[in-house]
């Protein structure tokens, strides 16, 4: 069987275990985007019919919350803190080091896919602040020396 | 299970703590776990077994005790000595010297005694001195008993009673009386009825309800049953910031455990009393912090508030009763019923009673999550728990309340920390975030800042909220680009007041705050950008660039 069935099985058996209630469907819109890392359209109709919802109210749900993606990310993920504490500690000129570097926008990906700039809206580190979490390790009291240097080593590597 | 099995539990719990002369606390709360706490929590372990201590010291896992800043920290009973910066050398050198040879390692310890001096922690009683993957550790601190007193001699009415002696208010932010909040919902007739535990705590710079879930999440739960009895619910939601892995995981253990024996589930305690939780996981947005907005959430919908009336009192989760309250609430009902509302009532100012978290933030030296009495001033909290402006630089302004706050500057220091004293200086209590700005944030930024925050998270439901901080922030831009006109500031402030009044929720009626605020305080800075196109912060135009990467 291919990884692809079991994800679809694994979402299916939850839906089943919830009884397709359709009050349920952003626990699991939660468990797609965890099988996924994001949702494509096929997705998000196959929810919408197993749920029996309309479309357009799981892409509603599903676009609304910032933490699901629509897009697929990119190989490595750089995520750039802009909590408060972080925005006043200098986490935008990190920010424009990352995308002139890199040749990439906040919110979107490299053209070769290789790296992704996110920005989340406060980790809760905020006495560790700036924050930058590169897929997943957080570099705390961070500067853009070392942020760059460590994205070069990781999409090097 | 009955109310004499888990006084058993604490007594043999605390008699096996006993046994240990020691107990070494790492920090594995969010702020500490990425810079290497497990690795500690290894070392720790390796080191007491290596110098054969073993039997004498407890290495355990723990919440966090607040110095954020310093991490990962350590908390050593007996004395409560608090190491910061720990690496695995500096344990077993600990271990060494203090375990053994009962020699503080004075060199690796937090030597800000002033951080702790003027705090008063209720809610955060436990936070860094329990294992909070551990109910024993909890119910041997006393955990779990103001719950059993509930059940054994209190009816329900004398629990809200309690309550609203206590002076308790809502420490979400809007400081609405807890006690008449529960008796609005406890007089419904209709069933069944709902509690809410809101910890989806959107606000950037604001760590508060996570630590607490992360340090000590059965006062959350114990607060909750109790608030479920009194009402006469008999389902519970916690809403979790899905953004919180560790927080989530911890309740998750804990709800586990409590289910185990039998303290949520059916006839509590043997004591008739049904009542379950389930967590509901948010996904990132600000807006499902606000009642309705939770509701629906919950419900798996969009989270967009509602028009009030009807209050979720009335009609809630599924058109029924509901009670939603801040998990920082719900922590402090326990010790209310155990030491009685007017003892609670003596902490704090008359009108807002207790104490209140905060994460202190910014450009201050001690950044981390303190609580304090309610009275305490901005100044006390600044430079004496703070410590002052990181660098020797000069201070600005603070924010107090997070992106809907207001900025306050130098002059409104002296302000007591309540309700009123803030929402009357402009800003709000919001969920507990103080931000420190030093001399070089320009202030027209740092109101963009937050309503491009605001714009973000904004439903779109109502119009107010959704175009007109859209053209607040516009009008902002323009400023910090040199473009600005001097109508600009009648603009900002008749727009400001339009969006605060107009809109539906709590967002948008807080929204404009930094913004009126930084025009009320800082306005010179306003002119300056303006007629001088000049920033006196010396951050605006220079950065014009990256700005135009941003659009």
């Amino acid at each position: 069987m291919s990884k692809e069935d079991r994800r679809l099985l694994i979402l299916e058996r939850e839906m089943k275990a919830r009884m397709y209630q359709k009050s349920v469907l952003l626990e699991i819109l939660h468990l797609a985007h965890e099988l996924y890392g994001y949702f494509d359209k096929d997705l998000l109709n196959y929810i919408s019919e197993r749920l029996n919802l309309p479309p357009s109210h799981v892409y509603g749900v599903a676009s609304f919350y910032h933490l699901f993606r629509l897009k697929k990310p990119g190989e490595h993920v750089v995520s750039a803190c802009m909590g408060t504490a972080c925005y006043v500690s200098g986490v935008e000129e990190i920010i424009s080091a990352i995308e002139r570097e890199f040749n990439v926008k906040r919110g979107g990906s490299t053209a070769d896919g290789k790296l992704s700039l996110f920005i989340t809206r406060c980790i809760g580190a905020c006495a560790m602040a700036p924050n930058v979490t590169i897929d997943n390790e957080v570099i705390g009291k961070a500067n853009k020396e070392v942020v760059l240097k460590r994205i070069k080593d990781i999409i090097g590597g | 299970m009955k109310p004499e099995d888990i006084l058993r539990i604490a007594r043999e719990e605390t008699e096996k703590q006993g046994f240990y002369k020691y107990r070494i606390n790492i920090c594995c709360s969010s702020g500490c776990l990425p810079f290497g706490a497990l690795n500690l929590l290894k070392a720790f372990e390796n080191a007491v077994k290596k110098f054969g201590v073993e039997s004498e010291c407890k290495v355990a896992r723990a919440g966090c005790p607040g110095t954020c800043s310093v991490g990962p920290v350590v908390l050593l009973e007996p004395g409560g000595y608090i190491y910061q910066n720990v690496t695995p050398e500096k344990a077993r050198e600990i271990v060494k010297s203090h375990i053994v040879a009962g020699i503080p390692v004075k060199e690796y310890l937090y030597a800000n005694e002033a951080f702790f001096k003027k705090q008063l922690r209720l809610v955060l009683r436990n936070a860094g001195k329990i294992n909070p993957m551990r109910i024993e550790d909890y119910i041997a601190a006393g955990g779990y008993q103001a719950l059993i007193k509930c059940l054994t001699k209190m009816t329900p009415k004398e629990v809200i009673d309690e309550i609203t002696a206590s002076g308790l208010r809502g420490r979400g932010g809007a400081g609405f009386p807890t006690g008449q909040k529960w008796n609005f919902v406890a007089r419904e007739k209709n069933t069944p009825k709902y509690v809410v535990a809101n910890l989806d705590e959107g606000d950037p710079g604001v760590f508060a309800n996570r630590t607490l879930a992360e340090a000590d999440p059965h006062s959350i739960i114990e607060g909750m049953i109790i608030s479920a009895y009194a009402v006469g619910a008999e389902q519970g939601y916690i809403y979790v910031r899905a953004e919180y892995p560790l927080a989530v995981n911890t309740l998750r253990e804990a709800l586990r455990q409590a289910k185990a024996m039998n303290l949520i589930g059916e006839n509590i305690l043997e004591s008739g009393f049904n009542f379950n939780i389930e967590l509901r996981l948010g996904a990132g947005a600000f807006i499902a912090g606000e009642e309705t907005g939770i509701l629906a959430s919950i419900e798996g919908r969009r989270a967009t508030p509602r028009p009030r009336p009807p209050y979720p009192a009335t009609s809630g989760l599924w058109g029924k009763p509901t009670l939603i309250n801040n998990v920082e609430t719900l922590a402090n009902v326990p010790p209310i019923i155990l030491n009685g509302g007017d003892w609670f009532a003596k902490i704090g100012t008359p009108k807002c009673t207790g104490t209140k978290c905060f994460s202190l933030t910014g450009k201050v030296n001690n950044p981390g999550l303190i609580e304090v009495p309610m009275g305490i001033t901005l100044r006390e909290v600044i430079f004496e728990i703070g410590g002052g402006i990181l660098r020797g630089r000069k201070f600005k302004a603070v924010l107090v309340g997070g992106p809907s706050g207001g900025c306050l500057p130098e002059s409104m220091l002296g302000l007591p920390i309540d309700y009123e004293s803030l929402t009357k200086a402009g800003a709000i209590m919001g969920s507990g975030g103080i931000v420190v700005i030093d001399d070089t944030a320009c202030m027209v930024d740092t109101a963009w800042f937050f309503t491009d925050f605001c714009v973000d998270e904004s439903c779109g439901k109502c119009v107010p909220c959704r175009v007109g901080l859209l053209k607040i922030r516009n009008i902002l831009e323009r400023i910090m680009k040199g473009e600005g006109k001097m109508d600009d500031i009648d603009l900002l402030e008749e727009l400001g007041v339009y969006v605060r009044d107009a809109s539906l929720c709590g967002l948008g009626q807080t929204a404009p705050n930094p913004t009126l605020t930084t025009l009320r305080y800082f306005r010179d800075e306003y002119v300056a950008h303006i007629s001088e196109k000049r920033c006196p912060a010396g951050k605006c135009f220079k950065e014009q660039a990256s700005l135009e990467v941003k659009e």
